[in-house]
């Protein structure tokens, strides 16, 4: 067991992204395909913080996946991807690769990082959720984090159910009725160490009890992090009007379109990346009007300040805003 | 306090000369790491850990002042990862910019380092402090002539939670060890009115996962005195005063330039900020001609407020005027 580490592990941002081949397809839980990428010619692959996406070209599409490894350079990366016939078709190109595929990848994005900190964390995954949780969870026992994880999901349909057993020992608590999660969690967040932060991923309604539960227990703001992982949460909005203050165009925006949506179907062309309000990579410049933000990114100076709108998300409060375009 | 001296040639050829104009003012000036730039007098930038002639006699230095004073390495007790992560990120990028002379090897869950040039070597297990008395920021700092800082993020800041600093152009690490980075640059005039630091701030909280960029900073230090923190004032803040109306002022005057890297770590998410210190004498640099008069042009422009901060009120107009004589 001898590696000799001779390069630097290659950047995040290395020009062109990551090459990567499918090393293996297994099934995870029924829908749910778990993919294991590598270098072509071996070799280290970027580290990251627990919490990090992969964002992978799917097609003609990039689509952010939950890296479920600890963070550690290491040869493989693992996703683990519920197929989902409604939705983009992200999740469909994963559930078609097949071992020798070749795929392309930006570098790890971290938005969802451990608190250093903290005194004690509290992980919630529901179904699918349990990707980013993997991750925090295997980083936590490998160094020596006081933790615990709630994981909730359909019965029979528990995706990575025996690694995080083992990874967990007693500090994993899996449920396969809701009604059982929420009263565990409910009793977990009201008797928690001083210092402890909670880190929920999963449907809608989970985040919104863990956040609602802890705001009503007095938890501080700062100490409850939840990853969202779809954007079909969000509402579809009031209709509106993208004034291009260069170009002079007008782009109407309808609800349920994002405005990044819009600006591209009217040839305009946005760097984006995540489309779900979390990597930063479509951010433009707003020259007059009033963003309403529905991101994760912007801070919230830069939220009240109005000079800037992630437009994969958010959209405006009145009804024509200008943008720098 | 000397330190043994790298031959001129290859210290002027080296030199990151760090004025592009003939004024100088505060900017968030970062550019991606590992691009070189050309100088008048040769180049640099091509790599983030730069070994160079003072090497073994640096590593010695640093050693003698963390022994006289181990505040100098400070760091909080939730960065014990990111104090991990730095040693095993820097250790490969030495390796690898220093092949033949350095190398990290793996046998099990035992990383054992070699280093030729200073006739070294170790083994640790990564995460395992029994394993590395000292630590993980002492053994890193025993290997490369950076200083470093480690700062976490948290609350929508940045904190200097940890680092290594023995060189410092007049701070401490000692006392800044646990500030936020606003709070850490409290101290320097005109940036937080110009959201300079704000701004910086910024721009490293959104760093990603093993990307890389660097800046350069400047200010004048009296003789080849690279341990110029806080702690050590009164042995060389008069020399500020006599060294005015030294005879030797051309040879006693540095210019003192910083290249700082800031690497967003992989495994800890903690920013690590690298402080590389160059020191030139005014008499090498003014072989440089381009460099004589672009230096005096910028000492003699700057404003009272940021020569005063960079602590070059006594003795600038005497520089200026021997950049400008002959």
């Amino acid at each position: 067991m001898t590696a000799v580490l001779s390069a630097p592990p290659a950047a995040a941002t290395e020009e062109g992204g990551l090459l990567l081949t499918v090393a293996g397809v297994e099934e995870a839980a029924p829908g749910i395909r778990t993919v294991t990428l590598r270098r072509p010619g071996g070799g280290l692959l970027p580290a990251y913080p627990p919490g990090s996406h992969l964002v992978l070209s799917c097609g003609d599409r990039r689509n952010a996946y939950s890296l479920t490894g600890d963070g550690m350079a290491a040869p493989e990366y693992r996703i683990s991807v519920l197929l989902c016939p409604d939705g983009d078709g992200g999740s469909a190109f994963v559930h078609a690769l097949q071992v020798g595929d070749a795929v392309v990848a930006a570098g790890p994005r971290s938005a969802f990082a451990p608190v250093s900190t903290a005194r004690h964390h509290l992980l919630v995954a529901g179904g699918i959720g349990v990707t980013p949780m993997l991750s925090h969870a295997r980083a936590a026992a490998r160094w020596g984090r006081s933790f615990e994880l709630f994981y909730g999901h359909r019965p029979g349909a528990g995706a990575h159910r025996a690694e995080l057993a083992d990874v967990c020992g007693p500090r994993l608590r899996a449920f396969e009725q809701a009604a059982g999660l929420l009263d565990a969690l409910g009793a977990a967040l009201a008797d928690q160490p001083m210092g402890t932060h909670v880190y929920v991923c999963g449907p809608a309604p989970l985040m919104a009890f863990v956040e609602e539960t802890a705001a009503g227990l007095g938890w501080p703001g700062d100490r409850v992090h939840a990853e969202r992982f779809s954007a079909a949460d969000l509402d579809p909005g009031e209709p509106f009007v993208a004034r291009l203050a260069r170009s002079g165009g007008r782009v109407p925006v309808p609800a349920g379109v994002s405005l990044l949506a819009a600006l591209e179907a009217a040839g305009v062309a946005v760097p984006s990346m995540c489309r779900q309000g979390v990597c930063g990579e479509c951010r433009l410049t707003v020259t007059a009007g009033r963003p309403l933000h529905r991101d994760l990114y912007l801070s919230p100076p830069e939220h009240a300040s109005g000079d800037a709108v992630m437009c994969c998300v958010s959209r405006s409060l009145d009804d024509e805003l200008e943008l720098d375009l | 306090m000397t330190t043994a001296l790298p031959g001129t040639a290859e210290r002027v050829a080296r030199f990151p000369f760090p004025f592009a104009a003939d004024t100088y003012r505060y900017s968030t000036n970062v550019e991606p790491a590992r691009r070189t730039v050309p100088t008048a007098a040769g180049s640099w930038g091509d790599r983030v850990l730069d070994v160079d002639a003072a090497y073994a006699a640096e590593l010695e230095l640093r050693r003698e002042v963390l022994q006289r004073d181990p505040t100098r390495c400070s760091q909080l007790p939730h960065m014990r990862v990111a104090a991990w992560d730095a040693l095993m990120t820097l250790l490969p990028e030495l390796a690898a910019t220093y092949p033949g002379a350095m190398s990290l090897q793996q046998r099990g869950d035992r990383w054992l380092w070699r280093n030729d040039l200073i006739g070294s070597s170790t083994s640790f297990v990564p995460g395992d402090e029994d394993s590395l008395p000292g630590g993980p920021l002492r053994l890193l700092g025993s290997q490369i002539q950076e200083d470093v800082v480690l700062l976490d993020q948290r609350e929508g800041s940045l904190w200097a939670d940890a680092g290594l600093v023995t060189f410092a152009a007049d701070w401490s690490m000692g006392f800044d060890v646990g500030m936020r980075f606003l709070e850490v640059h409290g101290p320097v005039p005109r940036v937080h009115e110009a959201g300079v630091v704000q701004r910086a701030e910024q721009f490293l909280m959104r760093l990603q996962p093993g990307e890389q960029y660097r800046r350069t900073n400047w200010t004048m230090t009296v003789d080849r005195r690279l341990d110029s923190s806080t702690e050590t004032y009164p042995e060389w803040g008069r020399d500020r005063r006599l060294v005015v109306d030294d005879p030797a002022l051309p040879d006693r005057l540095h210019l003192r330039v910083e290249v700082q890297h800031l690497l967003r770590l992989g495994v800890s998410n903690a920013v690590c900020f690298l402080i590389r210190t160059y020191l030139l004498p005014l008499r090498e640099l003014a072989t440089v001609p381009e460099w004589r008069r672009r230096f005096a042009a910028v000492l003699a422009e700057l404003p009272d407020d940021m020569a005063d901060y960079k602590g070059l009120t006594l003795y600038r107009g005497a520089a200026v005027d021997w950049l400008t004589a002959g």
